[in-house]
């Protein structure tokens, strides 16, 4: 019973803080926000039975790539939003209508059918998850292991300043 | 499975689509369509694990880390280019990157 009130107070820590980034003009407060959003995000997954996707949101996504945000915001010195890139009424209001009718239309769907608590399967260790990945989708390790070599390459290509006189 | 599967596919689907709105309504600046893509990838995250609980099988959580490992590829190359972009034109605006409309 406890473990149903914590994930429905997740849901809503998570849903509140996204819509707080989303809608934050300033885009430091909004990566904040956000991470905000994602360690409710990782508790949500240790509850749900994935205690190694909950370690690698909280080590990848928070720590690595909302650093790598700040970072380049810091570098390129953008949080300044009075210099005016952030949406008017304008921009939210298309946004908005196109959002609320695919929420409106998939929270329609789903309570449309009855929804039970399904029974309980048998937990998943941790040694389990490792044997399935490396024994049935070892190809995909490899596969996965080239693409993020193959983007080490291209940031660093995009990266290199150019020789002879600045950019052209 | 503390939960329905149905209540995490709601979740999921307004994580989901409030990152779509904010992609939506972001589009003149680059950093904040990157984070909303990001909220995205979150949510279908959300729906592999949740699937992964409900049928007690790893593949979802494998698929997740699978998308984890492809988002930080994507980022990387994706700020990447906005450091070139900026480079160039002093400016994160997307509409000052049409050069190339016919």
């Amino acid at each position: 019973m406890i473990e149903q009130t914590i994930f429905y107070l997740l849901a809503a820590t998570a849903v509140i803080a996204t819509i707080l980034a989303i809608t934050e003009k300033h885009p430091v407060h909004a990566i904040l926000y956000l991470v905000t959003s994602l360690f409710s995000m990782a508790v949500i997954f240790y509850l749900l039975m994935a205690p190694l996707v909950a370690a690698f949101e909280v080590i990848l996504y928070a720590g690595a790539i909302m650093v790598l945000f700040l970072f380049v915001i810091m570098m390129l010195d953008l949080g300044h939003p009075e210099k005016g890139l952030s949406p008017g009424w304008r921009e939210w209001l298309p946004a908005l209508l196109l959002s609320s009718v695919s929420i409106g239309s998939l929270i329609v769907a789903v309570i449309s059918r009855h929804a039970t608590v399904a029974a309980y399967p048998s937990a998943l260790p941790i040694r389990a998850v490792a044997m399935r990945l490396f024994q049935e989708h070892g190809l995909a390790v490899e596969l996965v292991s080239l693409q993020l070599l193959f983007a080490l390459v291209g940031a660093l290509y995009l990266g290199k300043q150019s020789k002879g006189g600045g950019a052209k | 499975m503390i939960v329905p599967l149905e209540h995490i596919l709601i979740l999921a689907g307004l994580l989901f689509f409030i990152g779509m709105g904010g992609l939506l309504a972001w589009r003149a600046n680059l950093i904040m369509m990157l984070v909303c893509i990001e909220v995205m990838l979150n949510a279908v995250m959300l729906v592999f694990v949740g699937g992964s609980a409900r049928w007690g099988n790893a593949d979802g959580q494998l698929f997740a880390i699978f998308i984890m490992a492809l988002t930080s590829a994507e980022v990387s190359l994706a700020l990447a280019m906005v450091v070139y972009l900026h480079r160039r034109k002093r400016t994160v605006d997307t509409d000052a990157f049409s050069e190339m409309k016919g």
